[in-house]
């Protein structure tokens, strides 16, 4: 048993300074997805949907950086346009199960009465849900699409958040500063939101930053069984599917880099998220 | 032995005896009982969600049923009778749940055939799947976390970082690997298809049960590897190996077997997980299970089907995590005393 001392410091200076070299390189690597991503159709050398029967399957060259498809459409500018669609989801559902846990996490903590144990055994009961097969129930009600399981996925990764949130407000509750603030009157809604969040943020900030490769791993395989992104809108997903006829019959790079891409993306995001939160000294599930 | 041991062990503490005795003998029961309502509510609550998610869809609940479908007024009027629409909701709900718990689980329109019937014809290949997957995780995921624990230095490292490698695999993402790899290069294994039964199964099975496992084997030798860690520091292994016992049996007996509390807890998730990426790993294996019936269903829009397959999904979970709780209290009993501390 170590006995930890931590003092309640200003909320993202507990990140520390600097990070590992290893982080580095995922930083960098996550940093040129989203840079190539965001600036694709400026970037890109091809048309992502422009289909050439001439140049079927082309293996890399100097005219196509990463070859081409089955349909002779250049790869590497489907990736970058695949990559909007990808991180566009994980982005949106780690920022609305983060907002939204984080404040049923701090009402779940504060809240010493019944509001408490509610939501706790609410969050026990999503946790029931895993989070593909809530996105998959969204989509036999909604439809295919993003927005089904977008909108499913936020919910069910709030428990995440929230329960981590929670366990963090307990603690600190006791903590001396906030007692301080309480005994000089100050109102809770201030001492909650100002001075109390900001020391939640890095734990939480690093279980989100988690969540985000997983996400992303879950809305790549809706895609890839079609019931996501649909076609032909490029998607990492949607692409590999495209490429297992292409597969199978030994052409196998189709198929390669767009697993490439979404393996080196999660691996990256989990490095930062495990650095950060070994960082914080926060004990993560 | 366990009693030899007993007998030689030095004597306990003394607490305040007997209130243990008596709570020892009380806590049990209530410690079951306990569990087992947390069970029968938490699938209640799941059983009000999955039915009543149909509501939040605006609209005509017949007209939603049939999407995709023509809807003539004799199909309307049907799947009214059959779904009871024209009743209040809390009504509809009771028949739905009453005759879930009869084996009625409604009809489905893509089969024109009991859904229950449906379910039960494609559950052999899931059940089979997951458990050689099952089979894999355990062996490998304990295995590597084992070796990974007793390795200090290059062989941790290397382990660990191969691991984390694997973890961020997504599942379908290792079945296209595995196929380029095994299928189309090696030619060693099919790449479609669950082949007849027997050896043949396992050999059809077993490129999907290593795609639908890698995460989850990733994910026990970490838990296995920290876990033992733990352990491993720990005065009781210290005393274990200065009495004389061999490594082996210190790894055995005192090691793993207390390291096995946080690798059970997480097997929860782990069945949830199985069941779910099974829908994925079917569809791309060509398997015909309940996960790509999951699959064809949403494409089919046959949602009786879909309400079924995501019901039996949350119970196992539910049902496992459950399992798992009882059986904790048997491998370290400080859990049921509620004494557990570490």
């Amino acid at each position: 048993m170590t006995l930890a001392i931590s003092l309640p410091q200003a909320g993202l200076r507990r990140y520390g300074s600097l990070l590992s070299p290893l982080a580095w390189v995922a930083l960098a690597v996550a940093a040129a997805v989203v840079l190539l991503s965001l600036f694709a159709p400026v970037l890109a050398p091809y048309d992502p949907d422009y289909v050439d029967l001439n140049n079927v399957l082309a293996g890399p060259g100097a005219q196509h950086l990463l070859g081409t498809d089955a349909l002779g459409r250049d790869l590497f500018s489907r990736l970058m346009h695949g990559g909007r669609t990808s991180l566009l989801g994980p982005t949106i559902v780690v920022i609305g199960s983060t907002v939204l846990g984080l404040l049923l996490g701090l009402v779940a903590g504060w809240s010493e009465g019944w509001l408490g144990k509610v939501l706790g055994r609410v969050f026990d009961l999503l946790f029931a849900f895993p989070a593909l097969l809530m996105a998959m129930l969204a989509i036999a009600l909604f439809g295919k699409g993003l927005f089904a399981p977008i909108l499913a996925m936020t919910i069910a990764y709030v428990p995440y958040v929230a329960r981590l949130a929670q366990s963090l407000v307990v603690a600190e509750r006791s903590r001396p500063y906030v007692q301080a603030y309480r005994v000089l009157g100050f109102r809770t809604p201030w001492v909650v939101l100002g001075r109390v969040l900001p020391n939640l943020i890095p734990t939480v900030g690093a279980q989100s930053t988690l969540n985000f490769g997983y996400v992303l791993a879950d809305l790549a395989a809706l895609s890839f069984i079609g019931l996501g992104v649909q076609p032909p809108t490029s998607d990492w997903g949607a692409m590999i599917e495209e490429s297992r006829g292409a597969l199978l019959g030994g052409y196998i790079l189709p198929a390669f880099w767009p697993a490439l891409v979404v393996v080196l993306v999660v691996v990256a995001v989990n490095v930062i998220g495990e650095e950060l939160s070994d960082r914080i000294g926060g004990k993560l599930s | 032995m366990a009693v030899m041991d007993q007998a030689q062990a030095p004597a306990p503490p003394q607490g305040p005896a007997g209130k243990g005795v008596k709570s020892r003998a009380a806590r049990p029961a209530a410690y079951i009982t306990k569990k087992v309502f947390a069970l029968v509510a938490t699938l209640f609550v799941a059983s009000l969600a999955v039915f009543f998610s149909r509501f939040l869809v605006p609209g005509d609940p017949a007209r939603f049923l049939l999407r995709g479908r023509s809807p003539k007024p004799e199909a309307l009027e049907e799947i009214t009778r059959q779904f009871g629409l024209d009743k209040p909701a809390w009504e509809q709900y009771l028949n739905w749940l009453g005759g879930i718990l009869h084996g009625d689980w409604g009809r489905s329109l893509t089969y024109r055939q009991d859904v229950s019937d449906v379910l039960l014809g494609r559950l052999p290949t899931t059940l089979q799947l997951v458990a050689l997957a099952a089979v894999f995780i355990t062996v490998l995921g304990l295995f590597a976390g084992i070796v990974a624990s007793l390795n200090k230095g290059f062989g941790d490292r290397f382990i660990l970082i191969t691991l984390t490698a694997a973890g961020a695999v997504p599942p379908f993402v290792a079945a296209i690997a595995l196929v380029a790899l095994f299928s189309v290069g090696l030619g060693w294994f099919p790449s479609f298809g669950s082949g007849d039964g027997g050896w043949d199964r396992i050999w059809h099975l077993t490129l999907p049960a290593l795609a639908l496992g890698i995460t989850y084997i990733a994910m026990v030798a970490r838990v296995t590897r920290s876990s033992m860690n733990e352990q491993l520091l720990r005065e009781h292994v210290e005393v274990a190996t200065s009495r004389g016992l061999t490594r082996g049996s210190v790894v055995a007996r005192h090691v793993l077997r207390n390291a096995l509390g946080p690798i059970l807890t997480v097997s929860g998730v782990l069945v949830a997980g199985l069941l779910v990426s099974s829908a994925i790993i079917e569809r791309t294996f060509g398997l015909s299970g309940i996960g790509q019936l999951l699959v064809q269903s949403i494409d089919r829009l046959d949602f009786a089907v879909v309400q079924a397959i995501v019901m039996v999904v949350v119970a196992a979970f539910v049902l496992v995590n459950t399992v798992v709780d009882l059986i904790q209290p048997l491998i370290d009993p400080r859990i049921a005393a509620g004494t557990e501390s570490r």
